[in-house]
């Protein structure tokens, strides 16, 4: 519904990420298996299904923190498309910190907490060579704004702040250096609903301002319905259905995907 | 004396030649912590095991050795290991910064300007600059193999934020030949342009991290800083109330309780040969030697 709508651009042409054949096993158990699918510049792909089949794996091997066993994951670099799987450490890790963004379930995973917000805020900056504190600082600033948090907290710790400003603070912690891509994982578990709310709102209108492309791993079709353009359902490690998020909710194909749909409580 | 019971400089050769070792790589690759065995020494930790092992695998019988603790000659840490290394090498000891072959310090660069040919061996207690901030030893490995330095300067930011300026005054994390990120120890950050192109060799021992690294002479060392809040080598805004220098770091001294205080040359040789040349502070008396002289 959303692609629709949005303009298409020369470089929509290309997919921003290819993931081809992706594989992770865990011994003789499977993690995720044989996982393909593209995803384009400006599009939010949701990738939903029960605990244990495959989603935080897949993000996992997507992402570079674990090492896919097959497959390769194919970014759209700006010196072009280049497998992330194969490309040296170092420069994966320098990519995670520009073109990538992440976000964790648990803030506590993704921020500093004995680091002020301004730090915490400012960290992939100075990673990336800003060595002006004035400068630094004025972004930060601006930050915390767009996430909507004051800003005569930038100097108190995350500790001191509450769970849904916490996640908001690792949003903009993510988005400072303007990636392209960000994975999230889980980002509106653990925070009741109002917050929830609050939390879509702003993640939406920030991935439309900034035309970003994220991959969302959730259980919440709520949070599918709201923020992603493409679902993807996981089942034992296998995708089992995917397609248009209205299309694959309101119409589910795979006895599975008909069951998760149905096991939400209509209010 | 000599003890005959120990081996030269206490430790036995092979470990020597393992300490040498590390020393050699640690000056190949300057700023690297070398990772090495660290023995147990007849000291507590905290005390300078590292320094002390350093030191007793460089050492030869012909080394003229000096030790000080925060710039003092006279110190129990100074005394100790000055004792130690008499009783087991047999060396000669000097007070004197410019007669050392060898100075093991702790904390403190001396004010006489090191020479070609001379060795400071450092005290280490943590050598890992990213510590604080970062908790995983292997992370932070990692973070030195891809120089991911981005973390050093959010403890600078942090510290500007809290205070306004760059309040960090002591182990202040240096640049090695524009590569990896140093402690340089506790020195005082004062110390901190004495380390950049010196000619002396400069070796760091932590015993307990079991970490050796170094700096060969004349390395270029650059400590961090921001571009709006530039790096400034402080001290005390006194002379030296005993000898008069202006240009000397200080010690503060309480020296009673209406309020009264002294600053001191920290480094003692320093301040000492400053008197016997007639230089007098303001609390500073003339020696007995002087009296002789005139």
């Amino acid at each position: 519904m959303t692609t629709a709508i949005r303009t298409l651009t020369a470089d929509t042409d290309r997919p921003l990420l290819q993931v081809q054949g992706l594989s992770k096993y865990y011994g003789n158990r499977i993690g995720c298996a044989d996982v393909s699918f593209d995803l384009f510049p400006g599009e939010v792909m949701g990738i939903v299904g029960e605990s244990g089949s495959g989603k935080s794996t897949l993000l996992s091997c997507l992402a570079g923190h674990m090492p896919p066993d097959k497959g390769r994951v194919i970014f759209d670099t700006a010196a072009g498309p280049r497998d992330t799987v194969t490309m040296a450490e170092a420069e994966r890790r320098r990519m995670a910190r520009t073109d990538w963004a992440f976000v964790h379930q648990n803030p506590r995973d993704g921020l500093r907490m004995g680091v002020s917000a301004g730090g915490n805020v400012g960290e992939r900056l100075m990673a990336i060579g800003a060595r002006h504190y004035g400068d630094i600082r004025a972004t930060a600033t601006d930050w915390l704004g767009r996430v909507e948090i004051a800003a005569d907290r930038i100097d108190d710790r995350p500790r001191a702040f509450s769970g849904g400003m916490q996640q908001r603070l690792q949003i903009a912690r993510n988005l400072v250096t303007g990636p392209r891509l960000v994975f999230m994982d889980e980002p509106t578990g653990g925070l009741d609903v109002s917050v929830q709310a609050r939390l879509l709102d702003l993640l939406r209108g920030l991935v439309r301002e900034m035309g970003l492309s994220v991959i969302i791993v959730t259980h919440d079709l709520a949070v599918v319905r709201l923020l992603a353009d493409r679902l993807m359902v996981m089942k034992g490690g296998h995708v089992v259905e995917q397609g248009l998020t209205d299309q694959v909710l309101d119409d589910p194909q795979h006895a599975y995907t008909q069951l998760l749909v149905s096991s939400v409580l209509q209010v | 004396m000599t003890d005959q019971a120990y081996n030269f400089a206490y430790l036995d050769e092979q470990t020597k030649r393992m300490i040498r070792r590390a020393i050699l790589k640690g000056i190949a690759v300057p700023g690297y912590q070398v990772p090495f065995a660290s023995r147990e020494m007849p000291m507590p930790y905290g005390w300078g095991t590292g320094g002390v092992q350093v030191t007793a695998a460089c050492l030869t019988p012909d080394d003229t050795l000096k030790v000080i603790d925060q710039g003092a000659d006279d110190t129990t840490n100074a005394v100790s290991i000055r004792k130690f290394f008499q009783r087991t090498a047999g060396v000669a000891v000097t007070e004197a910064t410019v007669d050392a072959s060898i100075i093991q310090t702790r904390h403190r660069i001396p004010e006489a300007a090191l020479t070609e040919g001379q060795i400071l061996v450092y005290q280490v207690p943590i050598p890992e600059p990213l510590r604080f901030l970062e908790p995983r030893e292997t992370e932070t490995r990692k973070m030195h193999e891809l120089e991911e330095y981005g973390l050093m300067h959010v403890k600078l930011y942090e510290d500007i934020a809290r205070h306004g300026t760059i309040a960090t005054s002591y182990a202040y994390p240096v640049k090695v030949e524009g590569r990896y990120v140093m402690d340089p120890s506790p020195i005082p950050k004062f110390d901190n342009p004495k380390l950049s192109d010196n000619p002396a060799i400069q070796l760091f021992g932590a015993g307990r991290e079991q970490r050796i690294y170094a700096l060969p002479p004349h390395t270029h060392v650059v400590s961090l800083d921001f571009d709006d809040h530039p790096f400034v080598a402080s001290k005390a805004d006194h002379d030296c109330d005993l000898c008069g220098a202006p240009e000397s770091y200080l010690d503060e001294v309480i020296t009673d309780d209406q309020g009264g205080r002294m600053f001191v040359c920290s480094d003692t040789d320093f301040c000492q040969s400053r008197r016997a040349a007639g230089h007098v502070g303001r609390l500073g008396q003339q020696t007995p030697t002087m009296e002789a002289a005139q």
